[in-house]
């Protein structure tokens, strides 16, 4: 059985800061790690196999050549083959594109894929989007937000548990299928030292634009849906008062005046 | 165009079953689709042979024209029974209504459900000049595969220029699928939304956990789609002299379309919550306040202020609450009207979680703890002591 998981390579402290003079990101200086989400989709599928040993995890990454060194913390981690989809090409794609190009990428490196593992969203663009998009794509049934899994059915299905507002459900799908995982019970475990040896001898394979059928144009910023016109650093609003040294009813009072100033004392939920 | 494979098709007819405008037959060969077709594309995903594929050229600037109006989509909750539309639905007909006005358009709102969908008067008095209503037993609960097909099939036929979903965590899982079935562009989570010079949306997000802002267009694709946070636009809009027109619309829906089965249904809580992410108060504690006392006095907190309860990272892997409550990078991004931290100090990967809430209360004993510097009201002191006092105020 085939597993792929697609990753990302994230900045690893939102503190990017915005050039004023060009608009543009500064990146410098700033450390880049695999997406948590990411690691928590890419650990599921690594206990999947380790209950069935036939399972094959291939971890599948678009972006920079830098992408490479998350996709090596995947193979120190369980995974079992790499790609990096990277080519100037794909520079500037939108979440429709990378979708497109992600889906292509896997269509071509794993065309007998049984599942697709996501994280549910990157801690840096937080869109969300490339999963189900790639869903629809590859015209796969999804489940969002799981937190554990299980192969059922012969291993025809798959049962997930995945997290809702008032607490959980299981949801069971036929193979192939594309899921996304939340955090679940899982924590991010340290790869031992035979880990990271044995991950040396695993590879990392290149796909570049040509060995995609995706013409050129409807790659990158050229086949973009949407298109960045602006970026400009949010208004940052002046914090308030920092109060030290009341009694709790002189806090109470202040903050009771507060509350009746934006308006939230009165109307209560279930006013619509 | 509709590319049917003659050679994979062994004429099944699951694909007449699906289609929502009767466009499908069958001739001798293969399948075939008539002139009906929207290209809504319900029949691509339940083709067992993966017969048909459709190819989507780009509008043209001249046909871009064509897509009129803004159409709201409607996510209901169950209430005593009945499903009503979410608080987000009337803020983003409020917004959407000003959009419509701008462009001199009509704002309609579509809402899916099965029998038990509430009086949709009020979508009316809220802006809405036409709601289109889809029922189906099928649509009783939420579904992506069921949901998605009867809104790519109204949107095909209807061809609005502006889709508007609330963020919320079905509406990011619905909107994607929609706009990878449709080609379409797509923003998440917007925080602002406006007409420009060439009536295109302005679509404003923030990016790098709202460290940039990001004004962002779709100026090739149509309808522009879009999510929205709820809690970031007010309910401006009422008039209670304003009607809707009703449109029931008809509806082709078969299980075959329903890939996903709900084994176990699981309810944690006793009443049903908000999700974090369209609450409009939130109470969230953290290391500072923790016990088991605190915990319930933070909860008895937020049910007082008609909001609900929350936690920073290390409560949630203590098991103290579930990560559905986790505020932080690798838990909810929320924008409240209110937020309350209590005993949080506010490591960066919490304030990007946090820093789009309108209004922020912090109390931390650490006079230099993080949080104070985006704090509106900042309390060095004891959040025990603070929280007690509050709630001896407030409960009489």
């Amino acid at each position: 059985m085939n597993i792929v998981v697609a990753i990302k390579q994230v900045p690893e402290i939102s503190n990017v800061q915005v050039n004023p003079e060009t608009g543009t990101l500064i990146r410098q200086g700033v450390s880049s790690i695999l997406n948590p989400f990411c690691e928590y989709a890419l650990d599921h599928a690594v206990r999947l196999k380790a209950l069935c040993p036939d399972i094959r995890i291939t971890t599948v990454s678009m972006g920079p050549p830098q992408a490479r060194s998350a996709l090596m913390r995947t193979l120190e981690l369980g995974a079992d083959r790499a790609v990096l989809v990277c080519d100037r090409k794909f520079a500037g794609a939108d979440t429709w594109v990378t979708a497109l190009t992600l889906a292509e990428a896997i269509r071509c490196t794993v065309p007998d894929f049984h599942l697709i593992f996501v994280g549910k969203q990157a801690i840096d663009g937080d869109t969300a989007q490339v999963g189900p998009e790639m869903a629809e794509i590859l015209h796969l049934p999804q489940i969002s937000y799981g937190t554990a899994c299980e192969i059922t059915g012969n291993n025809k299905k798959i049962r997930v548990q995945r997290e809702t507002e008032s607490g959980y459900q299981i949801l069971e799908t036929r193979l192939p299928a594309l899921v996304s995982f939340s955090k679940g019970e899982n924590i991010r475990r340290a790869p031992s030292f035979a880990d990271i040896l044995s991950s040396r001898k695993k590879p990392i394979d290149l796909i570049r634009a040509q060995d995609l059928n995706i013409a050129d144009q409807e790659l990158g910023l050229s086949g973009s849906f949407t298109q960045v016109v602006k970026i400009f650093p949010p208004l940052l609003k002046e914090n308030g008062p920092l109060l030290s040294g009341l009694s709790p009813q002189e806090t109470t009072a202040t903050i009771i005046k507060l509350l009746n100033t934006i308006d939230v004392l009165e109307k209560k939920e279930g006013s619509l | 165009m509709m590319l049917i494979n003659r050679e994979k098709c062994n004429q099944c007819e699951l694909c007449i079953k699906s289609c929502p405008f009767g466009a499908m037959t069958i001739t001798e060969q293969s399948a075939q689709a008539g002139d009906e077709c929207t290209l809504c594309g319900c029949c691509v995903n339940v083709c067992p042979q993966g017969a048909i594929a459709i190819q989507r050229t780009p509008v043209s600037q001249k046909d871009l024209a064509r897509f009129c109006g803004v159409l709201v989509v409607a996510e209901c909750e169950e209430r005593q029974g009945l499903l009503h539309p979410k608080k987000v639905v009337y803020e983003l007909l409020s917004k959407g209504r000003e959009l419509a006005d701008k462009l001199g358009q009509t704002l309609m709102v579509i809402i899916m459900g099965d029998d038990r969908l509430a009086d949709l008067t009020k979508l009316g008095h809220h802006g809405a000049d036409r709601v289109l209503k889809c029922v189906h037993p099928l649509l009783k609960e939420f579904s992506t595969d069921g949901f998605t097909a009867v809104l790519s099939t109204v949107i095909a036929d209807i061809k609005p220029g502006v889709v508007l979903y609330g963020a919320t965590p079905n509406g990011r899982e619905l909107a994607p699928r929609v706009a990878a079935r449709l080609r379409l562009g797509l923003t998440a989570d917007c925080t602002g939304l406006d007409i420009d010079a060439e009536n295109q949306l302005v679509q404003t997000r923030p990016a790098f956990g709202g460290n940039i802002m990001a004004a962002i267009i779709a100026p090739r694709t149509r309808p522009q789609t879009a999510t929205v946070r709820p809690n970031v636009f007010p309910v401006n809009f009422y008039d209670a002299a304003k009607i809707a027109e009703i449109r029931e619309v008809s509806l082709v829906l078969n299980k075959s379309m329903i890939r996903t089965r709900i084994v176990q249904e699981v309810c944690l809580t006793e009443e049903q919550e908000p999700a974090l992410e369209e609450a409009r108060i939130i109470v969230a504690a953290g290391r500072g306040y923790q016990t088991q006392e605190n915990l319930s006095n933070a909860r008895r907190l937020a049910k007082k202020l008609g909001g609900v309860l929350a936690a920073s990272r290390p409560l949630v892997e203590d098991g103290l609450l579930p990560h559905t409550r986790q505020v932080g990078q690798s838990g909810n991004t929320i924008s409240p009207k209110l937020y309350i931290a209590l005993g949080i100090s506010g490591a960066v990967q919490h304030l990007v979680g946090m820093n789009g809430s309108q209004t922020i209360i912090a109390v931390n004993q650490d006079p230099k703890a993080p949080i104070f510097k985006i704090a509106d009201l900042g309390i060095v002191g004891d959040a025990d002591a603070v929280v007690k006092s509050l709630l001896t105020k407030l409960e009489n």
